[in-house]
């Protein structure tokens, strides 16, 4: 097994889906998974922009990176905004409480 | 030599993005955040995306990281991660696997690698998905909206009083 540049890359894909994946499963606080989630999609931009170098249509793999790179600012706004309104109401970021509480 | 520039900078994106998930103050975590979005538009400029390095740069780097930390000055000092509910071997396991699979499934793709002609971004973009961005503008032009009303004083769930 060679280790050619997109092998590298592609290892680090994996392994920062990975780090993503195990973040969003021992994370509790609202902000942190927004952050986590962050991880995520930087991990998924890399990805399509390898896809797209591999499979010989770059500019698509770039223009679908682009858009990702769009809505993931939106969630992440909303989901910061989400998170500052929970905190004012409920006086909390961590989800399990949020969870329990009703009204 | 160009092999260890990409070894390099993925490390770095894992090592602080490992960082950023046990951190236990936000404000570090946040600071690694963009650490990762700076080494991964690193990534992306020597894969030959500079546009989207670019985009990844100013937006992942520079308005997310003030947007957290606007988050965090607003949430106050408290904002910590509590212990996790699942236990952590169990994650590292189940992670574990799921990374082994996906690797497994993914990796014989890359002898299939070849150069060939292909469409530029600019008329990938603006022609043939021209009403993705448009999409994205409608997109934008909501989130703005969306976080002004999320944004405002006004608590959720309180009567406005009326002044006599």
């Amino acid at each position: 097994m060679t280790l050619t540049p997109l092998n590298i890359v592609l290892f680090g894909v994996v392994a920062l889906l990975g780090v993503g994946l195990y973040g969003l499963l021992i994370t509790r606080n609202l902000i942190k998974v927004v952050m986590v989630l962050q991880i995520l999609i930087k991990a998924v931009i890399l990805a399509l922009v390898l896809a797209g170098k591999l499979g010989g249509n770059t500019g698509l793999g770039q223009s679908t990176a682009a858009t990702v790179i769009v809505a993931d600012t939106i969630v992440a706004v909303v989901g910061l905004a989400l998170a500052v309104q929970v905190r004012r109401r409920f006086g909390t970021l961590d989800v399990p409480k949020i969870s329990t509480l009703r009204g | 030599m160009e092999s260890i520039q990409y070894g390099l900078f993925m490390l770095g994106a894992i090592f602080c993005a490992y960082r950023a998930i046990v951190a236990k103050r936000i404000l570090t975590a946040t600071i690694y955040l963009a650490c990762i979005s700076a080494l991964t538009s690193a990534v992306l400029y020597l894969l030959g995306a500079a546009q989207v390095a670019v985009m990844e740069l100013s937006v992942g780097a520079g308005l997310v990281t003030v947007l957290l930390v606007y988050a965090l000055s607003v949430v106050g000092d408290d904002a910590m991660d509590p212990a996790s509910v699942i236990p952590k071997p169990l994650a590292f396991a189940l992670v574990g696997l799921t990374a082994v699979v996906f690797g497994a499934m993914a990796y014989p793709v890359i002898p299939a690698y070849f150069e060939r002609g292909s469409l530029t971004l600019a008329v990938s973009l603006w022609q043939t998905r021209v009403l993705d961005v448009w999409i994205q503008i409608a997109l934008i032009f909501s989130g703005v909206l969306g976080v002004l009303g999320l944004l405002s004083e006004k608590v959720p769930g309180k009567k406005e009083e009326v002044e006599s």
